[in-house]
């Protein structure tokens, strides 16, 4: 019987850059993926005919260039487009728009204060000086600080050298970014409630916290890392839907000689004396490998594929409590034409940008508050996008697709499963808030998918729906990150490694978790990385 | 389970400064905004040659960047300065909060005077630098390279005092060179001839007023004129006309830079970056460090920054070192890096030009101390002279020199000249 | 007018223990308090005939060990004995409450026996994790940039401290260092009423909900406090906290520091960069080599200097305090001692916390984010008569209670939501003890306006700014002025805006002092 040199469990987006990264390397990988396709929540899928939906994932900007070079994705077709805007409505029938144009940019704030308009500057600076002592941590391997061996104790004095490394007022600054609300952090900056609104909803997307909850501004920072091409913060659409991303790795992939097996559902990983020696599907077909990598979240590999006996008591206990959270749903509509936004000029640029109506931070919080209490919001946050604008390969000449991202929708209602009901309230929430901008907005609909965090679980296998695998809280990052002591991509199971968003650095469609664990898997097979391109420089 | 929607309607009622709002919108569609002359602007715009001033479509030059520095150094050459951002700071608590505010002590600007200043952060970093006009006891004018109505309006808290943003209210001219004063006194302006350098005072014009300042950016005889925007047109037109017999022009910023140079004149985030925009801490620098430490006022009371920079004079701290330089040969040397002994990397470049007015190949450097400050010998900088597709690299002897590298009596001569 | 070495404008206790301490070290000292009395929101007050209450902070729990050391305050009438402690009541509308007992519930009744182990465990844990922070509380605050041996050395101590807690207890104390206390309440525990007790506890005195990322840093502040050694002890001083303050007066007079009452400072005098004395409201100008302001940084920099004399950066730094508090004071004067459902009489005794569970204390904080008080407030009771019968007629009782959440900005204004407020809480006060609205006969509420007009503490926010992570450390009261100097020389804060923070702790007083002393102020 055939031994494979590793084991992917899951065609996620991490699942596939790791299975790259390790094929190059030499290795014979094979990837088993539960559904018919892979991309785990990074696809495309023609939902009906004609349209492509983005239906997990809509935006692609936190993808490590590094990691489309080294795995020539360009060559497998991926290519990605800048938003060309952005804007939040107001109640009050006017917008306030972002555009790329720095001096647009100035003026568009300079309608609603001036003030701000000229505060906007020493804001930025100040957040790229923090994600420029972010940025360079993604790429490396989190240090254990309770560990006295070299490379622990040579990544921690990594960090704190480029801690060292800042000015006093910098330090400062970091100390209290990392555990200040982005509320309050914004509160320091800005006094106009809608343009703070405006650069709050990066500090929540993806997260069970409102805007006004400490740690917030960490999380802005964590989809400011991003860049496209060189342009730091900017966010984009991959052409073809998020599934290029995921589509172009497993080109990669298969390029270099690697075997993906779709419709193959891993019932439990096999552990021999302690260490992982193959899996065993759900028909219980036995696929045996030298190790096993699991880009499924920390939950479900550890309570679900391996057996409570395998693992030390500690471990379990620490991955009990990783909280998992969900706190985000999609709403994906087909379009039989262009929604017209009265408020929005024709020609705006905003059109192929991210829409937003939440335009206080009150509105974001309470909205929170709908999720804390096990609800889905009634007011809810909305990251709208028509990538048809600047893709229009997506959907048939002038039709379109929209990808509307929801938040906040608790994994559970009131401690009870969702049930249709609740899912059709959900929507209804949604396009009735859009509909209020968008006069004729419900006959423009041709077809519409909902996903709560239950069909998010249930389809990409995400725990409880959380599209980071874990949430992005201090208790929860770094070395903590998905639990202390296992924070460097290996298990307490020989041979049995994690590669999925609930490590370092967490989620978003970034692809240096995959990266990072294969850097590991490799180093512990004394195997070469010398394909695999250091971390760009910040300079 | 049923969950009601909150519903919160998109209001309908639309107030005033709502509609003022929303009537701005259209902006996107205009990146780059005319100033108030650009109809005479793009009239004269032979070459069609733009940059970005602030967002303002402003012109490299117009017809020949060569011989537009000629027109400042022989005639008379006219250049539009609206972009610069203007704030009006007004109020009984004027005179202290500019003083709490800018190096300079401002008690010493009387009343239609002008001065050259600065200001820092707290830590005595420079925020930026400009000229503060005194248009009244209670009323003063601040014009800058860079925006800061936010650091302004928190430097208020305290103060009796009201910072207002005028870019686009004001329209601003430089008038620079040899005849501009006879070019204001045909103009009509009469009683022009008694501004002194930095004076400054109003004169009628086209039922207004327009601010005259003996002031300018090129080491010259010439005027700064400020008027309402509304004015601007007839203020260009006047000027145009009464300098035919002149040789009045109209130039863009290449021909501007190239005057302010020779005069020894910085420019903010070109010799020095601006503290609000300096991402690399290193990048920061004190008032010491690009030659502003003349404007420290010690014996006036508290201003921004004044302990960190006493501290970092006390314990010699100060780490960079603003000089002008004279460099062999004619090739100009800008973002040169500057070399101890040709090995040792000590500095780089800012600005570099053959001069015209003084036959000299100069150039404005930031050094690491002590180059620069004590240790002045055997500096180089190594010019890569792309000549053909090939960079040619000369290495060059350097020698630090005084600013300006070019003085011209005719700039503060009583009574102006009249050419 | 003989001149002193050392003026310290307030005296709140935090302002008392700084001039005791630097009066001690042989300098001349001058206190000078604005209101008619000493203590700030630590003294004991009349509120109705015959009925006396200590003013905000009502127990005492962690007046910092050197203070009583350093002070001699047990030679001033100030024991901590034992059998003094009190209990927590956590209370419950669906039966019986559960009891924590001693210092912080070393025993803990009314619960499941799982339970009571399950506590155990965490309260050693908490214990632990918080004995990791306490050397913080006696020192400055580490300079990061300008890291010095002292730094150096104590924050290696720190690190020492943790290598000492083992690999996997160290593990869990940085993983839930910053979390927010309902997630590890729920980690840990199962009963609501132990639950809702410590979320209670953790987010009292602070804008968090037990759901806010950081809000178990409020857990261990309280538990690096100690009373009598034991840490997390808590006692009704007789004669209520206008007897600590007392002490404390007592032992400042003793080493020979003058305090004038009623004598507000109107200006800090600044020359040259320096503080060198204060200007009184009266006009009167008094000078000193040294200036301690133990009152709110935010008037002391905004209101006695003034920003002409000091940098825009600062005062930008200064107006970012967050300081607007969430906390209420009722005082109640009733005729006869209320009864409260299912709490024996040592309970009574007790601090009586009525926040039935975490979701309930959230649900309490939810509104005030919005400027809206809770509709369903959480707060902690006591009785101090029945300990103290002085504080009361004979037979009557003094009720006094800390409410949350009663936002300082409230959007309608106290003048309107005042009465609101106060049936809202006596609503939930009804629900616990029947019959307590009928037996009322004089009821003071302090919103944090009233707090902030009456003890000169602006935002009434008893910490003088919030003691959130962000504001903690070097960051309190702003970053580069953390160790109680300040941009002018020869001015000093010594208040709780100032590390650590706030309570009856005396402890920025006392470090201040310290710093003082070792620059030769």
């Amino acid at each position: 019987m055939k031994a494979w040199d590793a084991i992917i469990i899951g065609g996620g987006h991490n699942g596939l850059v790791n299975a790259c990264y390790l094929q190059r390397a030499g290795l014979d990988v094979l990837v088993v993926e539960k559904n018919d396709w892979v991309g785990g929540a990074a696809t495309s899928r023609e939902l009906t005919p004609g349209f492509l939906y983005s239906n997990c994932s809509y935006v692609c900007s936190l993808f490590r260039p590094e990691i489309m070079r080294d795995l020539e994705l360009p060559r497998f077709g991926l290519q990605v487009i800048s938003y060309e805007g952005g804007a939040v409505f107001t109640r009050d029938g006017d917008y306030l728009a972002n555009y790329r144009d720095h001096d647009a940019h100035r003026r568009e704030f300079a309608r609603f204060s001036k003030r701000d308009a000229e505060a906007y500057d020493r804001y930025a600076r100040d957040v790229t000086r923090q994600c420029r002592f972010i940025q360079p941590l993604l790429m490396r391997t989190a240090p254990d600080p309770t560990s006295l061996r070299p490379r622990d104790l040579g990544e921690l004095l990594y960090l704190g050298k480029k801690f060292a490394g800042l000015s006093a007022q910098e330090m400062a600054l970091t100390l209290r970014f990392w555990t200040m609300s982005i509320s309050e952090f914004l509160d320091e900056y800005f006094e106009t409630d809608v343009i703070k609104a405006n650069f709050a909803l990066s500090g929540i997307i993806g997260t069970a916290l409102g805007p006004m909850s400490p740690g917030t501004a960490y999380v802005l920072l964590h989809h400011y890392m991003g860049e496209v091409d060189g342009s730091v913060g900017a966010w984009g659409y991959a052409r073809g839907g998020m599934g290029a991303v995921t589509k172009a790795l497993a080109a990669s992939f298969k390029a270099s000689g690697g075997t993906i097996r779709t419709g193959a559902e891993v019932d439990h990983v096999l552990v021999g004396r302690g260490k992982a020696k193959g899996v065993v599907l759900a028909g219980g077909e036995e696929i045996y490998g030298k190790l096993v990598v699991s880009n499924a979240d920390v939950k479900r590999t550890f309570l679900k594929l391996v057996e409570e006996k395998e693992l030390p008591d500690i471990f379990l206990r620490r991955v009990r409590n990783f909280k998992i959270r969900g706190s985000s749903g999609k709403v994906n509509i087909a379009l039989d034409s262009l929604p017209e936004f009265p408020a929005l000029p024709k020609d705006s640029p905003v059109y192929r940008g991210d829409m937003h109506f939440t335009d206080s931070m009150e509105r974001m919080e309470r909205a929170y508050d709908d999720w804390k209490a096990g609800r889905w919001s009634a007011d809810p946050f909305l990251d709208m996008v028509i990538p048809t604008t600047l893709d229009p390969t997506m959907a048939p000449p002038g039709k379109h697709f929209m990808s509307c991202f929801v938040q906040y929708a608790p994994p559970r209602i009131a401690g009870a499963e969702w049930t249709d009901a609740d899912r059709d309230g959900f929507a209804e929430s949604v396009i009735s808030q859009i509909a209020e901008y968008s006069p004729g907005f419900r006959d423009r609909i041709v077809h519409m998918e909902v996903r709560t965090p239950r069909d998010i679980e249930a389809e990409v296998g995400l725990t409880e729906g959380n599209i980071f695998q874990g949430e992005l809280t201090f208790d929860q990052l770094l070395f903590n990150r998905p639990v202390p002591g296992y924070a460097q991509y290996r298990s307490p199971v020989g041979g049995l490694y994690m590669c999925g968003s609930s490590t370092h650095p967490g989620g978003g469609v970034m692809g240096a978790p995959g990266r990072n664990a294969a850097a590991e898997i490799l180093r512990d097979l004394a195997k070469s990385t010398s394909h695999m391109s250091p971390a760009h420089d910040v300079i | 389970m049923a969950q009601a929607i909150r519903k919160k309607p998109v209001s309908k009622s639309v107030n005033a400064a709502v509609s003022a709002r929303i009537a701005a919108q259209d902006h996107f569609r205009t990146l780059r905004l005319g100033t108030p002359f650009q109809p005479r602007i793009d009239a004269l715009a032979k070459t069609q040659d733009w940059y970005n001033w602030a967002g303002c479509r402003a012109p490299h030059s117009l017809w020949d960047e060569e011989l537009e520095y000629f027109a400042i150094r022989s005639q008379a050459a006219l250049f539009d300065i609206s972009p610069m951002t203007k704030y009006r700071i007004e109020g009984p608590d004027a005179e202290a909060f500019l003083d709490r505010v800018t190096l300079r002590d401002v008690t010493k600007l009387k009343p239609g005077r002008v001065h050259y200043t600065a200001w820092c952060d707290d830590e005595g970093f420079v925020l930026d630098d400009g000229t503060l006009f005194r248009l009244s006891p209670k009323r003063f004018r601040l014009c800058s390279q860079e925006r800061h109505l936010p650091w302004l309006l928190d430097s208020a808290i305290g103060f009796d005092v009201t910072v207002e943003e005028e870019t686009e209210a004001v329209a601003g001219l430089a008038l620079q060179g040899p005849t501009s004063f006879a070019v204001l006194r045909d103009a009509g302006f009469a009683g022009v001839e008694k501004l002194k350098i930095f004076d400054l005072a109003d004169f009628p014009h086209d039922g207004g007023t327009v601010g005259i300042s003996r002031t300018g950016f090129t080491g010259d005889l010439g005027y700064e004129l400020f008027v309402p925007a509304d004015k601007a047109l007839s203020l260009w037109d006047r000027l145009m006309k009464a300098g035919v017999l002149r040789g009045i022009r109209a130039i863009g910023y290449t021909a501007l830079n190239r005057a302010r140079l020779e005069a020894g004149l910085i420019v903010a985030n070109a010799d020095f970056t601006t503290a609000e925009h300096a991402i690399r801490a290193d990048r920061l620098r004190m008032p010491d460090e690009i030659g502003l430490g003349f404007m420290i006022d010690l014996e006036k009371g508290h201003f921004n920054g004044r302990r960190a920079i006493l501290e970092t004079r006390a314990k010699r701290k100060l780490r960079h070192m603003l000089v002008g330089l004279e460099i062999e040969g004619n090739i100009p040397a800008e973002h040169a890096i500057v070399y101890h002994k040709k090995s040792q990397e000590v500095g780089l470049v800012s600005a570099a030009m053959w001069s015209p007015m003084a036959k000299r190949n100069i150039a404005i450097a930031s050094l690491a101390r002590p180059y620069g400050d004590t240790m002045v010998e055997d500096l180089w900088v190594e010019i890569y002279a792309m000549r053909e597709l090939q960079y040619q690299k000369l290495m060059k002897r350097a020698k630090v020199v005084a600013r300006p590298f070019i003085k011209l009596d005719r700039r503060t001569a009583n009574p102006p000249a009249d050419f | 007018m003989t001149s002193s070495d050392a003026i310290v404008i307030g005296g709140g206790h935090n302002g008392l223990v700084a001039a005791a301490a630097l009066a001690r070290a042989g300098r001349k000292v001058l206190v000078l308090e604005a209101g008619s009395e000493v203590g700030g929101a630590a003294r004991t007050e009349e509120f109705a005939p015959g009925f006396r209450v200590s003013s905000i902070a009502h127990l005492l729990n962690r007046l910092h060990p050197d203070v009583m050391k350093t002070l001699e305050l047990d030679k001033h009438g100030l024991q901590f004995a034992r059998a003094n402690f009190m209990p927590s009541v956590a209370l419950s509308r669906d039966g019986p409450p559960l009891v924590l007992h001693g210092a912080y519930g070393e025993v803990l009744t009314g619960a499941s026996s799982s339970e009571q182990s399950a506590w155990k465990e965490l309260r050693a844990q908490l214990l632990r994790y918080a004995g990791i922070l306490k050397p913080f509380l006696s020192g400055r605050p580490p300079d990061l940039a300008g890291m010095s041996l002292l730094d150096t050395a104590s924050l290696g101590q720190t690190a020492l401290a943790l290598k000492k807690l083992g690999k996997e207890d160290m593990r869990d104390f940085l993983r839930v260092l910053l979390m927010n206390v309902a997630d590890l309440l729920d980690e840990q525990l199962a009963d609501i009423r132990l639950k809702g007790l410590l979320a209670f506890d953790a987010t009292l005195g602070s804008h968090l909900g037990p759901r806010s990322p950081t809000s178990l840093l409020g857990l261990y502040y309280r538990l690096a406090g100690e009373t009598g050694g034991a840490a997390g002890a808590q006692i009704l001083p007789q004669g209520g906290m206008g007897a600590v303050v007392a002490a404390i007066r007592a032992s400042a007079e003793k080493a020979g520091v003058a305090i004038r009452i009623s004598a507000p400072v109107a200006k800090i005098i600044v020359e040259n960069g320096r503080a060198v004395g204060v200007a009184l409201d009266n006009g009167k100008v008094l000078h000193a080599r040294t200036i301690v302001s133990a009152i709110n940084p935010a008037t002391t920099f905004l209101d006695l200097v003034g920003p002409r004399e000091i940098n825009t950066g600062f005062v930008r730094k200064v107006k970012n305090i967050r300081m607007k508090g969430d906390a209420a004071k009722l005082n109640l004067a009733l005729d006869r001692p209320p009864q409260f459902t299912d709490v024996d009489a040592a309970g009574h005794k007790g601090r009586l916390v009525i926040a039935p569970s975490p979701d309930h204390v959230e649900r309490a904080f939810n509104p005030s984010k919005y400027g809206e008080f809770s509709p369903e407030p959480v707060m902690e009771v006591t009785l101090p008569s029945l300990a103290d019968p002085s504080l009361a007629p004979s037979g009557a009782c003094v009720l006094s209670a800390v409410v949350q959440y009663a936002p300082y900005a409230l959007k309608e204004g106290w003048h309107a939501g005042k009465p609101k407020f106060l049936k809202a809480i006596m609503a939930q006060l009804e629900a616990y003890a029947p019959g307590i609205g009928k037996s009322i006969v004089h009821a003071e509420l302090l919103t944090p306006t009233d707090i902030e007009t009456r003890y000169r503490m602006p935002g009434g926010h008893w910490h003088h700014g919030e003691l959130q992570a962000d504001q903690m450390l070097i960051s309190r009261p702003v970053s580069g002025w953390s160790g109680y100097d300040t941009p002018l020389e020869g001015l000093f804060l010594a208040g709780a805006g100032s590390h650590p923070g706030g309570g009856v702790s005396g402890a920025p007083g006392l470090n201040a002092a310290r710093r003082i002393i070792a620059m030769k102020g």
